[in-house]
């Protein structure tokens, strides 16, 4: 008999997410081409809504819905393939640091790929 | 096993969480992911455990409290359980008042009743009149039950003029200490890093006192902020009460001016570097304006310190 363990439980729960999102969040606010998007944000709300997000894109238990991801990213103005680029490769370094490996970080990437139209606005 | 809830007792079926226990019995409480990520659905734990899963990725401030999270919570035994705010007020005397700078008092408080809490938390003053505000604790337990609040002395302020002229045995009312900023024990080695601005850096001496007290062993660093050099109003050296509990431990008392070109924040990010090995093993607290409170968070978690290791307690605006 095999056990199929999804990425999130393989990196351990919920308390390896909080700490992969902060790792990722970290990256993300010390890229130039990102961070000037998050000074007015809340960090806490944002690493909330960042770590139910990566829980959902890693298979875990969850109720995320991301209805308001398009009207979220409107706000922000113009956004191009460039910063969902940027993002994605932030979130592939996070996971790799908590030793996700490549096939499901590829994995996780394809998930949150998913969401690009969304938040670009297209 | 029974949940008591706003004087009301829910019987949770086995296994199952407070979260869904109580929803089943019709009590909707706040809830969002429902897998202990959004911490949307904290509550208290008034008396009974909510067993260690509840309080998973929890601060250790917020776990030494009683917090809870109720999607996580399968309580081993019964729970008595209070949303995550408190707001009991007990009557108060003013002790005594001093001035420890032209715009700087100490307030000596001593609360009808005995009151519980940690040094660095705050609590709310509120005097005849109606006016209140909050300030933080400066002082350890005492015997008395006294405790000493420093209180920014604003021109025409309607609490901090009113203190300054307050006589022995003026009453007023306290309410429940709150905040996250105190020492938890369970990490004697970690460096800690306390920086505060202003009137900030009261509650934070207190927090290291309290630490050194608790015989903590790792390195302990205060930086005191202020605008201009007369600000710092406990002076540049370490002050005596500080000094005195280091007995033999590594403490560091840095100031900053801000007229001066010296920035806290940037201080803060480099003792980091000094204290720590590395910086997720830190502790830090913070205390202070808005503005600086969230600059320094920002800057110690960019410099690698989980958030959960950050322990902020930010003054509002200053209302006069």
């Amino acid at each position: 008999m095999t056990t199929e363990l999804s990425l999130y439980e393989r990196l351990g729960g919920a308390l390896a997410i909080r700490a992969v999102t902060e790792s990722f969040y970290r990256r993300v606010l010390s890229d130039d081409l990102l961070a000037p998007y998050f000074d007015d944000v809340d960090m806490d709300r944002q690493i909330a809504k960042q770590a139910a997000f990566l829980t959902m894109a890693l298979g875990g238990p969850h109720e995320y819905t991301g209805r308001d991801i398009r009207a979220a990213h409107a706000r922000l103005g113009p956004l191009g393939d460039e910063h969902f680029d940027a993002v994605i490769a932030h979130l592939a370094a996070a996971l790799r640091e908590f030793g996700a490996g490549e096939a499901e970080i590829a994995e996780a990437g394809a998930i949150a790929g998913s969401l690009r139209d969304d938040v670009l606005n297209r | 096993m029974r949940v008591t809830f706003e004087g009301r007792e829910y019987e949770l079926r086995p296994g199952e969480s407070v979260l869904d226990g109580m929803a089943r019995h019709g009590v909707r409480l706040p809830s969002a992911c429902r897998s202990g990520t959004c911490q949307a659905c904290l509550l208290r734990a008034v008396s009974g455990d909510p067993g260690p899963a509840a309080r998973r990725g929890l601060k250790p401030a917020w776990a030494a409290s009683g917090y809870f999270l109720a999607c996580l919570a399968r309580p081993p035994a019964d729970l008595v359980i209070a949303p995550p705010g408190g707001t009991a007020r007990i009557p108060a005397t003013v002790e005594r008042v001093r001035r420890l700078a032209a715009d700087v008092l100490s307030v000596r408080l001593r609360p009808g009743r005995p009151l519980r809490f940690e040094p660095g938390q705050h609590l709310t003053v509120t005097r005849e009149g109606g006016v209140t505000r909050t300030y933080s604790i400066a002082s350890l337990p005492t015997a008395t039950g006294d405790i000493e609040l420093h209180v920014r002395l604003y021109p025409g302020g309607a609490m901090s003029g009113w203190l300054a002229g307050a006589r022995r045995g003026a009453a007023v009312t306290v309410g429940s200490p709150a905040g996250e900023c105190f020492y938890v024990p369970g990490s004697p080695r970690a460096p800690l890093l306390l920086a505060g601005t202003g009137t900030g850096i009261a509650p934070l001496l207190a927090v290291a006192r309290q630490a050194l007290a608790s015989g903590h062993q790792g390195p302990v660093a205060v930086l005191h902020g202020s605008a201009t050099r007369p600000g710092l109003y406990l002076g540049t050296r370490c002050p005596a009460p500080l000094a005195a509990a280091a007995r033999g431990r590594t403490v560091t008392w840095r100031t900053c001016v801000l007229e001066a070109g010296e920035d806290i924040v940037s201080a803060a990010v480099a003792e980091l570097g000094v204290l720590a090995a590395g910086p997720a093993s830190a502790r830090a607290f913070l205390c202070g304006g808005p503005g600086v409170v969230r600059r320094l968070r920002r800057q110690l978690f960019l410099a690698g310190m989980p958030l959960a290791a950050i322990a902020a307690d930010q003054f509002a605006a200053a209302a006069p």
